[in-house]
Formats: C-alpha cells, structure tokens, sequence
C-alpha cells in the first residue's frame, strides 16, 4: 500500500495505461511497434494485480505471484514474436502488417 | 514524500506511454517504452514488492527491451521514420480508446472498494515458498507449466528463426 494514495488513484493509472496500450495497438502499422503496445497493455495488467493484492486481499498472495507469471509470459511472447519477425523479414524483407500476408496462400 | 513520487511517476508513465506510441523513430519509441517500464518498477518499490520491481528491471528492461532495440537495428535502417497513420485511423481509434477509458474509469470509480488495514509487505522468502509448496495455495503446478512452456518457447524461438524446414532430408531451404 502506497501511503496517501487510495486504489482509485492507481487503478485509474493503469486504466490510462492499457488504453494508452491499445491505441498504439489499434494505430501502428509496424509489427515491432504493435509488440511494444502489447507490452504496454501487459504491464498495465500486471500492476492491477499487484495492485487489487496489496490493498483489498493482503492475506493472500494470489496477484503477487501471478504478475511473476505475467512478466515470464510476456518475455517469452516477446522472444518468439521477435523471431517469427525476423523469420518474416527474411521472406519478404518487410515487416509492415500489410505486406505480411505469407500464410494466407 | 511517497504521494509526490506516486504522482511523479504517473506523469512519466503517461507522457512516455503516449510518446512510445506516437513517436514516428522507431528507436526513439523503444527507449520512451524503457522509461515506462522503469517508472513502472518504480512504482512496485513504493507499493513495497522489491522482488517484482527487480524482476521487471531486469527481465524487461535488461531483456526484452534489447531483444527490441536489436530486432529493430536488424530489420530497419536507424534514421527510418515510420508511415503515417492516416487521420480518420487516428481519429477512430482516438474515439474507441476515449469510450473504452470513460467506461472502465466509470466502473472503477463508482464501485466501493473495501480496502483492508492489515498491510504487510510482500517479502521473497514467502514468494519462493508458496510457489514451490504443493500443499494447500501453493503453486507449484503453475510454475511447472511455465517452465515447460519457457523450454517449448526457447525450442521455437531457435527453431523459427533458424528458417530452415527441420526435418527434410533434402535440406532445401525456404525461398
């Protein structure tokens, strides 16, 4: 618990977050760029679960251990994201979403 | 003291979230994301949980912010500058973002949390505990599935960006 904050002060924060995340989503164009919202919008989730634990159940540690989840899961999609991109640039040297249409033939 | 530094590293987590999602140099948008993330850790030291925010400075920005920059130094030419995104994309996702924040803060806002008083800070040693104990809470089986799925990915990666079909005695490679 934050001293002299209350969790409404939080929450709106990582509300701000994840929708500053899916605007980036909804408006890139660029498959590295579209990754980096997605990191965004993790993060946001990972801080309301921390957040929900320490102040309305601080007897359990459900949220606290799951955000660890959270992070492990987000590294690992970054890693396999990151070389599908690669993997993808080397097909058709470019990395924009609407070049990237390999799959549909 | 912590209200000040709360507010700080909202603002910074703001101004650098719409910075990294606007900026039109790649390379300047993957360092706006490091200063998120680092004030994101920020703010798990103030709530008290020092493991998560060691965690997040060193699997985030040690790890995959430089699996980013490299990607990024790979695939592009430094000075690139991004397309423009036309205006009524904007302007919709503006509108969409905009409903979906009013809707979400209404809820929040209007739902009485009863926040409890017994606070404790989140220490490692009952960390480590409860995600080895396989009693009653513990999450041993979350962790095993996360390392199976951290050795499935390690696999994959190397496998996909390899390029090459594995398996086919001919050894011909993708075109």
């Amino acid at each position: 618990m934050i001293e002299g904050i209350s969790i409404y002060e939080i929450l709106t924060l990582t509300s701000i977050l994840f929708f500053i995340g899916v605007y980036g989503f909804f408006t890139r164009e660029n498959l590295i760029t579209i990754l980096m919202s997605i990191e965004l919008i993790l993060n946001a989730a990972a801080v309301n679960f921390v957040i929900i634990n320490t102040y309305l159940f601080p007897d359990f540690l459900q949220g606290a251990i799951f955000s660890i989840f959270i992070i492990a899961l987000a590294a690992a999609e970054t890693a396999l994201a990151i070389a599908i991109i690669i993997n993808l640039y080397k097909l058709v040297t470019s990395v924009e979403v609407r070049d990237t249409e390999t799959m549909k033939h | 003291m912590e209200r000040i530094l709360f507010y700080i590293f909202a603002v910074l987590i703001v101004i650098f979230a719409v910075a990294s999602v606007s900026s039109r140099k790649i390379l300047r948008a993957v360092i706006y994301l490091l200063i998120v993330l680092t004030a994101v850790s920020g703010l798990y030291f103030l709530i008290d949980y020092n493991f998560l925010a060691a965690i997040q400075l060193t699997v985030y920005g040690g790890g995959v912010i430089v699996l980013i920059i490299f990607s990024v130094l790979l695939v592009h030419h430094v000075e690139l500058e991004l397309e423009i995104t036309p205006l009524k994309t904007k302007i919709i996702a503006a509108a969409l973002v905009v409903a979906g924040l009013s809707i979400t803060l209404w809820a929040i806002l209007t739902y009485p949390f009863n926040t409890a008083n017994n606070y404790k800070s989140i220490e490692v040693d009952v960390i480590g505990e409860k995600l080895l104990s396989y009693g009653e809470g513990g999450f041993i089986l979350p962790f095993e599935v996360i390392s199976v799925l951290l050795f499935a990915i390690m696999v994959g990666a190397i496998v996909i960006a390899k390029g090459k079909k594995l398996g086919i005695k001919t050894g011909e490679k993708l075109e």
